[in-house]
């Protein structure tokens, strides 16, 4: 039993750093730019698909990895200098609003280039397979080469954001807008850069991800959701309460699917209430949070 | 241009005269497309309540959609099943009187929408679209994993509920009644526009400081017209769930609180009918574009961000020209 | 104003509708099927064997309308409606998963229109709600599962894990393996219809002590569980229907499932004049091997069109009669209907082989003759 404990923990973790990869984007654009961007989960999508045909085209999946986040990263700049820099300063509605409309273009975009198909992408032999553990657990390497990823970028963020000069512009500009704007800092620049890595790193993870699953559209709405709820409970525009929420939530709802319905089989005879409250405790864990704080574990007073 | 009230009545009496031609052309399909657009209307007008004149964004409407819906997908399904409800020290048995229906889901729908927003008006901003949009998401999962009524296949009602005194079989008699729902629930909004809850609303939406400074309960303000907002959108639901004669989990998805929201913002945030021209040309692009391209939702995008971005006070705003301030 | 050339694109486009939804005579059937996401290999294939069949036989009275489901049931319901009362469709086929058939088939029939199901068989339908306008020609959901269950006692399995997704043919699916199977049940799970990763599922089966696994999870589904089981390193033997091993899974998943063993009432090897044609002809006509699917859409053509031989489908009683006659050359050889409009057919074994570049199927052996339902005896028709 404890070796299915630790699998499922592993599990929760591969999912929690791959949230983490496309809620970073999220909250940063949030942050930096006040901005709701709903496209971001359409950014994802894109970095999935351009690694499918990528890898298909050349054959080498670090090509596909590669071309996944430029793709998404232009993407981004794309609809950057196009959409988004009209929004800034506009009320949330209308970012919803027209973000959501973007969803809608660049889903049926795609459909239209690629059709309505899953695409599937192929782990390289390289990081295929099993490797056992030390205990004896086996366990896929390539879910252990997401979480090395996930952390690799959790920590390049962090030296980004705290360690160089453009890192102390983003938290100024999370700070005071105006004010770095005042004090001569390009914020043009700053914006479409900022959009740009989030999307990238968006990008990265679709291409990740669709490899153990499948590239189709539409894959990015569930996802789009749960890094809302993410951003949600560790507080917007923080990359910190990302990181947390992100391992938080992945770890709930994967431990939480496993474990509740064998809880209330075993106190109410019924697996089915364990499914169903499963399936919802992310949302209620947001909801208590926000609840407590409403701002989210790390966010600021807004 | 043309003043909104002329705009308002001429629309409401342009579609009256496409349902009396569909139905003396025999053309039953194009009367079931005007109810789901007036259906659609009602959800987007009591969204248009929350949103639009309360300044709530609210993202998990679907929530009250679905409440509706499955409101009447319990009752009808347990009528037709001839099985009670509840059967223990009080039996209560289902019912297919769209009456009792209607009064369940409006009822049900106000609970629901007191819970969410008591929960969810401590926050705002961002924080607020979230929390009701992960309220909408609870609901949907909800519904998917209860095995009771269907789970992920919904409930299908095999017969419309009954109305008394007309077939709601026939469609032309259905939309009627939808439509008498449609005039009852745009009167209450001109009333409470005029009232002064409608005038101390419009004030939170804009400097509720001010209006606090006033003496006036903002949260208490904004509860009542999310708990209203909530009741319509419900009695929505439970009439889209007749239309189609089939509830599921799909009614509570976060898709329907997009669309419900391009209803009103198409149509005109704020304004009286703007859900219902918003609602109308959304059907109209679904069916006319829809037939004539399967990717059809990428011309709605398009022209949703174009209304988004350039038309600010959406359809009627363009052809009634009188800025209603919104923001 | 603004309002006159929108009035006139609305005036012309509705004239044009009303033009084309006029009746030619002919018979009108509606294909709703599922065309996109993640189950879209199914229904694809239904509807190019159905086109087939239909282009084959030459007829020009025919016309498909073909639409897609998304698998999603609210759509299949509006389009359903739309084709009945728009369309004014006679025949409606085409739909591949059971929570949108039990959506759409009883208010299809209770209009008074017949539904020839060339996949999803719920159990609902073929016991106590069986209807005089529904027929189905491929099987009822439980069938090829209970094959299965026969196969693993045949294998020797004692102790199986299984999984399907939480929807009626899911339920199906693991009812009719229990039904036949008599060893032990170690674990039984079901999952999200539509769910992408298989982690969790796969770590309990790890730690289960299992000696067989049987699934049910068709289409993107399939091709999911089998890419992310076969790099978790668990090696416990895989057995199912046909629908985790057809021909657009192994094309996609290939290695992991070779040897596998699946039970199907099709295999493109199987050696009748009907079926060596079909095979020939759909591979030539759109450049892929058939998969069981395509058979069955291409047999529910075949049925269709032996029924209009015999009387049209404007005198219903005569046609029903026909239907019932199942007068037509399948390509599984023989076909007979039961009381309850469900095939009495022959499931056989197949195994997963390598046949050059390509991985297929092969019939190694047969799991049940004359094969029914247990739910016929419900079906009071």
């Amino acid at each position: 039993m404890t070796f299915l404990l630790i699998e499922q923990v592993l599990n929760g973790l591969q999912l929690g750093v791959m949230l983490f990869l496309i809620s970073a984007g999220l909250t940063l654009v949030f942050g930096v730019m006040g901005l709701i961007n709903l496209a971001h989960g359409s950014l994802y999508m894109v970095g999935a698909f351009a690694a499918a045909a990528v890898a298909a085209y050349t054959g080498s999946y670090l090509m596909g990895i590669i071309a996944s986040m430029i793709a998404a990263a232009v993407a981004g700049v794309l609809i950057e200098t196009l959409v988004i820099r009209r929004l800034y300063g506009r009320d949330h509605l209308d970012q919803v609003l027209a973000t959501f409309a973007l969803i809608l273009i660049f889903s049926e975009g795609t459909r239209m280039v690629f059709g309505s198909f899953p695409l599937y992408l192929s782990i390289p032999a390289l990081i295929a397979g099993p490797v056992t553990l030390p205990g004896g657990l086996q366990y896929p390497l390539f879910r252990l080469v997401l979480i090395a990823v996930g952390v690799a970028v959790a920590v390049g963020l962090y030296l980004l954001i705290t360690r160089t000069r453009l890192g102390i512009q983003i938290q100024a500009g999370e700070a005071d807008r105006e004010m770095i704007d005042a004090l001569g800092v390009d914020i043009s620049k700053l914006y479409t850069f900022v959009f740009a890595l989030g999307a990238g790193l968006a990008g990265l993870a679709g291409a990740l991800v669709g490899t153990i699953q499948s590239v189709q559209v539409g894959m990015g709405e569930p996802v789009l959701i749960t890094a809302f709820v993410v951003i949600v409970i560790g507080g917007i525009g923080s990359i910190r309460g990302a990181f947390v929420g992100a391992l938080l939530v992945g770890l709930t709802d994967t431990l939480g699917a496993f474990l509740l319905p064998k809880a209330t089989e075993v106190l109410f005879a019924s697996a089915d209430i364990g499914s169903v409250l499963s399936s919802m405790l992310i949302y209620i864990l947001m909801a208590v949070v926000l609840v407590l704080r409403p701002t989210g574990l790390f966010g600021g007073t807004t | 241009m043309i003043p909104e009230r002329l705009f308002n009545w001429g629309l409401l009496a342009a579609l009256l005269a496409f349902v009396i031609y569909a139905q003396a052309a025999d053309e039953t399909y194009w009367i079931t497309l005007s109810t789901r657009a007036v259906i659609f209307a009602i959800a987007g007008i009591g969204l248009n309540l929350a949103l639009g004149y309360g300044g709530m964004v609210s993202f998990g409407h679907a929530a009250f959609f679905g409440i509706g819906g499955y409101a009447m997908g319990i009752l009808a399904s347990h009528a037709q099943g001839y099985t009670p409800i509840v059967d223990g020290w009080v039996t209560v048995n289902g019912t297919q009187n769209m009456l009792v229906i209607w009064v369940v889901a409006l009822l049900a729908g106000g609970f629901g929408a007191l819970l969410i927003g008591l929960l969810s008006l401590r926050t705002t901003g961002a924080y607020f679209i979230m929390i009701t949009l992960a309220f909408g998401q609870m609901f949907y999962y909800f519904a998917i994993s209860w095995p009771a009524y269907g789970g992920e296949d919904g409930v299908i009602i095999y017969i419309r509920n009954g109305f008394p005194g007309l077939n709601t079989m026939d469609p032309v008699q259905f939309f009627a009644l939808t439509f008498g729902v449609l005039t009852l629930v745009l009167g209450l909004m001109h009333m409470i526009n005029r009232s002064a809850f409608g005038l101390a609303l419009n004030a939170v939406r804009q400097t509720p400081e001010r209006v606090e400074t006033v003496g006036i309960h903002t949260l208490r303000l904004k509860l009542t017209a999310f708990v209203i907002s909530g009741m319509v959108t419900a009695l929505a639901g439970a009439l889209f769930a007749d239309l189609n004669k089939y509830v599921s989990p799909a009614m509570f998805s976060w898709s329907i609180s997009g669309e419900i929201m391009i209803f009103v913002i198409l149509g005109g945030v704020a304004r009286l009918l703007g859900p219902l021209v918003g609602a109308v040309v959304f059907v109209f692009l679904e069916e006319v574009l829809g037939g004539l391209s399967e990717f059809w939702h990428i011309y709605l995008g398009l022209l949703l961000l174009l209304v988004v971005l350039f038309a600010k006070g959406g359809i009627v705003g363009l052809l009634t020209r009188k800025e209603v301030r919104h923001g | 104003m603004r309002l006159t050339p929108l009035a006139a694109l609305i005036a012309a486009t509705f004239t044009a509708q009303a033009a084309l939804a006029e009746s030619h005579g002919g018979t009108k059937v509606g294909l709703l099927s599922t065309l996109s996401g993640g189950g879209a290999g199914l229904g694809v294939d239904v509807r190019d064997g159905f086109l087939l069949a239909i282009e084959q036989s030459g007829r020009s009275d025919i016309e498909v309308i073909v639409v897609d489901d998304q698998r999603k049931p609210d759509v299949a319901v509006r389009a359903a409606e739309k084709l009945i009362q728009s369309d004014k469709v006679d025949v409606l086929t085409g739909i591949i998963f059971s929570n949108l058939a039990m959506a759409v088939v009883p208010s299809t029939v209770a209009q008074g229109k017949f539904y020839l199901s060339p996949n999803a068989g719920p159990s609902a339908l073929a016991g106590a709600g069986c209807n005089k306008n529904y027929f189905n020609v491929a099987w009822q959901n439980d069938t090829l599962h209970e094959a299965a269950g026969a196969q693993a006692n045949n294998e020797g399995f004692k102790n199986s894990f299984i999984l399907a997704p939480n929807y009626p043919a899911g339920i199906d699916a693991l009812t009719g393996y229990k039904r036949m199977f008599k060893g032990e049940i170690a674990e039984e799970l079901t999952t999200k219809l539509g769910q992408t990763d298989y982690a969790s599922e796969i770590a309990q089966i790890r730690a289960s002590g299992a000696d067989s696994v049987f699934f049910f999870l068709p289409g993107g589904m399939g091709i999911s569980f089998l890419k992310q089981y076969a790099d978790s390193g668990v090696d416990v033997p895989l057995i199912g229907a046909a629908f985790s091993f057809d021909q657009g899974i192994l094309g996609a998943v290939g290695e992991a499932a070779l040897g596998v063993k699946n039970t199907a009432q099709w295999s493109k090897d199987l050696d009748n004049a009907a079926n060596v044609a079909f095979v020939a002809s759909f591979a030539e006509k759109y450049g892929r091997l058939p998969s069981l699917y395509a058979s069955q859409g291409f047999d529910t053509a075949l049925l269709l069109i032996s029924a209009l031989d015999k009387a049209p489908v404007s005198d219903a009683d005569a046609f029903r009669t026909a239907l019932e006659a199942a007068d037509f050359a399948s390509t599984r050889g023989e076909f007979k209907f039961n009381t309850n409009h469900h095939p009495i057919q022959t499931i056989y074994v197949r195994e997963v082989i390598k046949e050059g570049d390509i991985y297929t199927n092969k019939i190694i052996g047969t799991a049940m003759t004359d094969a029914t339902d247990v739910y016929a005896a419900d079906c009071k028709m």
